[in-house]
């Protein structure tokens, strides 16, 4: 069987279409680099919505966390506070556990049980907390001077937070949120380890690489396949966002714009 | 436990619960959170030792050994580190049987890797198949502290790497302006400035480092996250005298709290200690305090 024939079985696996048996023995590694590759289409749509989604929730929050307003700051405040302090992981057993028991009580919940569906919205929200305490921070290091140079021009409200205190924020914010999207995606490979089931075996790029690493017993083959993959996305993440920061920073001079800095963050 | 608990059918809600509260696997539940801690007690030191060897090899003036110690710092970065918890347990367990496997066995002529088979001679077995079961849970719990040592070494490295370059230049350059050796500089001079300029880092990584032991349940140890799963499943009359519907959801919400009350309390203390740790330093914590307790500004 030649590659090119393994990849038009297993290329589209993880969604479910190709070949339904998985391999069983003799793995060849190109069967291991279409299947890993993928599961990654999980991960990145996973890490890609979460993303897209979070983002504006961690503006809110972070606006929410800044205001003087007590019904606003509180429920803020608890919502980071909540999912910055436990495991992802326990957060996504409890979702997928809240979800099985909200299913009984309404079909409306159904899908909610489902990977595609239950794991994103954890990760939307955990993704929102770690953004908004971001947000949060450069919110409160904005130069007094560039506000009050907003007031003197006659900005206020909303027009002020949307030319003047928004994009001053993302500029600050940009390095760290960075990190915060390079750890959202390795975030996403605990999908699959913490209840929410593979169904048909159609799993994420860590569940095919642990599957090959079972089946053979030999760790050193899919794991650095896995590893191979995602820096290639960490990079495409890196790229794209340093993009978006020479744009956010385009008006300074030179050595004024706040520089990259490649960190990311741990675990979660 | 309590003499009442004889027949736990005909009780009342409270003394339901105080009764299925203590009973025996419950008493297994609440040992796990001991591991979770006993783990964490032991991983952190051995993880602040690997990364102060791994920081202190990247300094170093000999390039191999400085080359190794960035190569151990930078490759746990962009690879998600689950994957290395999954990788090392395996990785490791083979390494202890290769290397046991080729002391013990050295006539052996068969291959090890047969196919998909890692064989090694029986007397290179970990734990030997004859050992009683504790040995193998040790086993494994060992092998799980060993992995999350390397993970946390690695970003300890990275933290302590990055403190050791806060230090003032100056400092190291007065210590060698009176004559001291590189070595006599480094844990003379440099050891006891670093750690106020490691320390965010570091409570960072112990947040982080409390956050990922429910991974323990991905290695193979009967933690917190195992019994919940265990305990929360929906039980029968059968089997049990204490029958409930699935109350996994219940169970993880207890470790959802216990998690959020060990990371506030962590957060408390960490903060008094950075508070202690940057009295008369150079730094802008520091300066803070000394203007508040009224010193010239």
């Amino acid at each position: 069987m030649s590659c090119w024939v393994t990849v038009q079985d297993y290329a589209l696996r993880s969604l479910g279409f190709g070949e339904r048996l998985l391999p069983r023995g003799d793995f060849t590694l190109c069967q291991q680099f279409t299947l890993i590759g993928s599961g990654m289409i999980w991960n990145v749509y996973f890490g890609l919505l979460a993303l897209v989604t979070g983002f504006f929730l961690a503006t809110a929050l972070a606006v929410g966390k800044n205001s003087a307003n007590p019904w606003l700051r509180k429920p803020a405040e608890w919502f980071i506070f909540v999912f910055r302090g436990s495991p992802l992981f326990i957060q996504f057993f409890f979702a997928y556990f809240l979800f099985l028991s909200l299913k009984g009580l309404s079909p409306f919940f159904s899908p909610f049980t489902s990977a595609w569906l239950g794991a994103l919205v954890v990760l939307f929200f955990n993704t929102a907390a770690y953004s908004g305490e971001i947000f949060y921070g450069a919110l409160l290091s904005i130069p007094r001077g560039d506000l009050e140079a907003a007031d003197a021009y006659g900005f206020s409200g909303w027009s002020k937070f949307r030319k003047i205190t928004w994009p001053t924020m993302l500029r600050l914010a940009w390095p760290a949120y960075t990190n915060e999207a390079i750890f959202l995606f390795h975030a996403t490979t605990l999908v699959f380890f913490s209840g929410f089931p593979a169904l048909q075996q159609r799993g994420d790029a860590l569940y095919y690489a642990n599957y090959f690493a079972d089946k053979t017993f030999n760790p050193f083959i899919p794991y650095p396949i896995l590893a191979v993959y995602f820096i290639l996305l960490t990079l495409t993440v890196v790229g794209l966002f340093g993009w978006v920061n020479r744009r956010l920073n385009r008006h300074l001079p030179t050595e004024r714009r706040t520089r990259m800095r490649i960190r990311p963050n741990l675990l979660r | 436990m309590f003499s009442v608990c004889t027949d736990p059918s005909v009780l009342s809600a409270p003394a339901w619960f105080a009764c299925y509260l203590t009973t025996g696997k419950l008493m297994m539940f609440y040992g796990s959170f001991g591991v979770v801690l006993l783990l964490l007690a032991i991983t952190a030191p051995a993880a602040l030792l690997f990364g102060f060897a791994a920081a202190a090899a990247a300094r170093s003036p000999f390039v191999p050994l400085s080359w190794a110690g960035k190569a151990y710092i930078a490759i746990v970065r962009g690879v998600p580190d689950i994957a290395f918890f999954l990788f090392f347990v395996i990785a490791l367990d083979q390494g202890f049987e290769w290397v046991r496997h080729k002391i013990k066995c050295p006539d052996w002529d068969q291959p090890i890797r047969q196919g998909n088979d890692f064989v090694v001679c029986a007397a290179a077995k970990l734990p030997l198949s004859t050992s009683p079961q504790w040995v193998h849970e040790t086993y494994g719990f060992f092998l799980a502290v060993l992995t999350f040592a390397i993970v946390f070494g690695a970003f300890a490295g990275n933290v302590l790497f990055g403190a050791m370059r806060a230090v003032p230049r100056a400092q190291m350059e007065t210590a060698e302006a009176y004559g001291m050796s590189h070595r006599q500089t480094f844990w003379r001079i440099l050891v006891p400035q670093m750690w106020v300029y490691a320390l965010p880092g570091l409570s960072n990584l112990w947040m982080v480092l409390i956050k990922a032991t429910p991974l323990l349940f991905l290695l193979g140890v009967e933690d917190i996250v195992y019994w919940a799963r265990e305990l929360g499943g929906a039980k029968t009359a059968r089997f049990t005298d204490y029958p409930h519907g699935d109350w996994r959801m219940w169970y993880f919400l207890a470790l959802l709290i216990f998690y959020l009350a060990f990371t506030k309390l962590s957060e408390v203390v960490l903060s008094r200690i950075m508070r202690r740790l940057s009295h008369g330093q150079a730094t802008a914590a520091g300066e803070a305090q000394r203007r508040t307790a009224g010193g010239p500004a």
